[in-house]
């Protein structure tokens, strides 16, 4: 994982940083496996090494492969970043240690609500679809909306070009194109 | 402070999104920015599934082998990163539809050159 992080990070070509950006998703996807999140692992291997992967590639199709290279460090990102990373391990010194049984997000009376009462309440056997479809659908519902939004959202930016350039044509006027259309 | 292998995943999950960070601030191209976004968002996604394990537990999947493990893994988390997820693709394939656009606009993604051209429109 650090491998691709890093790889992408110093890499010229898209197309190299997109094949790395899926292959990190998939070994998220490994990781959400060992954790036990078995429907987040399907999720994230379908979703972010998937259809991410293939949106990323189809941009590329339009943008063409090389980006800049900067071959000198950029201090003031770099200092941001670590920074931001110094604040979090400071924040890690007390947070409760990883997979102990009485940590306090185990301990909490939802959670156990929902791991003892779910099956007999909805009759499904895995928790995480009961939350999900049942427990927490308007959050569901939401989600929906968000992404029926964003196809709205693509298909505006991209179906509202064709209209201008054919416009653009007959002035050759390159740069006013910032509006979306409505 | 608790041991240092009890929070050397939290460690790992920083240094990812530490990167992912790095990528998306010092990098001018805007493709490459939206996989440095991927990236941070992973890593957000890895550090709340990593609070929900339960050492020698199993999926929250009710079964009736439970006695074989301590305990299920906290379902609460996973439902939340399911829904974030799928919420991150929407908002990548919308900022890579916007660059798309700023391509076709001004026949570069790298954020210099459009200042550049921003500049001497000025002038």
């Amino acid at each position: 994982m650090f491998i691709c992080v890093i790889g992408i990070s110093l890499l010229r070509n898209l197309f190299a940083g997109a094949i790395l950006l899926s292959v990190y998703s998939l070994l998220a996807a490994c990781l959400f496996i060992i954790m036990d999140a078995v429907d987040v692992a399907f999720t994230e291997a379908a979703v972010g090494a998937g259809i991410s992967t293939i949106l990323v590639l189809a941009t590329i199709l339009y943008t063409g492969q090389e980006c800049q290279r900067h071959i000198k460090i950029k201090w003031a990102p770099l200092v941001l970043s670590l920074a931001v990373g110094g604040l979090l391990i400071y924040g890690t010194m007390d947070i409760p240690a990883y997979g102990k049984k009485d940590n306090p997000i185990h301990q909490y009376k939802v959670t156990k609500n929902y791991l003892e009462k779910s099956q007999k309440e909805t009759g499904a056997p895995n928790i995480v679809t009961v939350i999900l479809a049942s427990k927490r659908g308007y959050d569901t519902l939401g989600e929906v909306v968000v992404v029926f939004c964003a196809g709205i959202g693509v298909l505006l930016l991209l179906g509202g070009f064709k209209r201008k350039s054919k416009n653009k044509l007959n002035t050759t006027n390159e740069t006013d194109n910032e509006e979306v259309p409505s | 402070m608790t041991d240092w292998h009890a929070i050397i995943t939290y460690w790992a999950v920083i240094t990812l999104l530490v990167f992912g960070l790095y990528i998306v601030t010092a990098s001018s191209n805007l493709v490459k920015k939206i996989i440095g976004l991927n990236i941070f968002q992973a890593a957000v996604f890895v550090m709340y599934i990593s609070m929900a394990k339960i050492l020698n537990g199993t999926a929250p999947i009710i079964t009736d082998k439970i006695n074989e493990f301590s305990a299920y893994s906290n379902p609460l988390p996973h439902v939340l990163i399911l829904t974030a997820i799928v919420v991150g693709v929407s908002t990548t394939a919308l900022g890579l539809a916007l660059i798309v656009r700023i391509k076709q606009s001004y026949n570069t993604i790298e954020e210099t050159e459009i200042r550049q051209q921003e500049q001497t429109e000025k002038e």
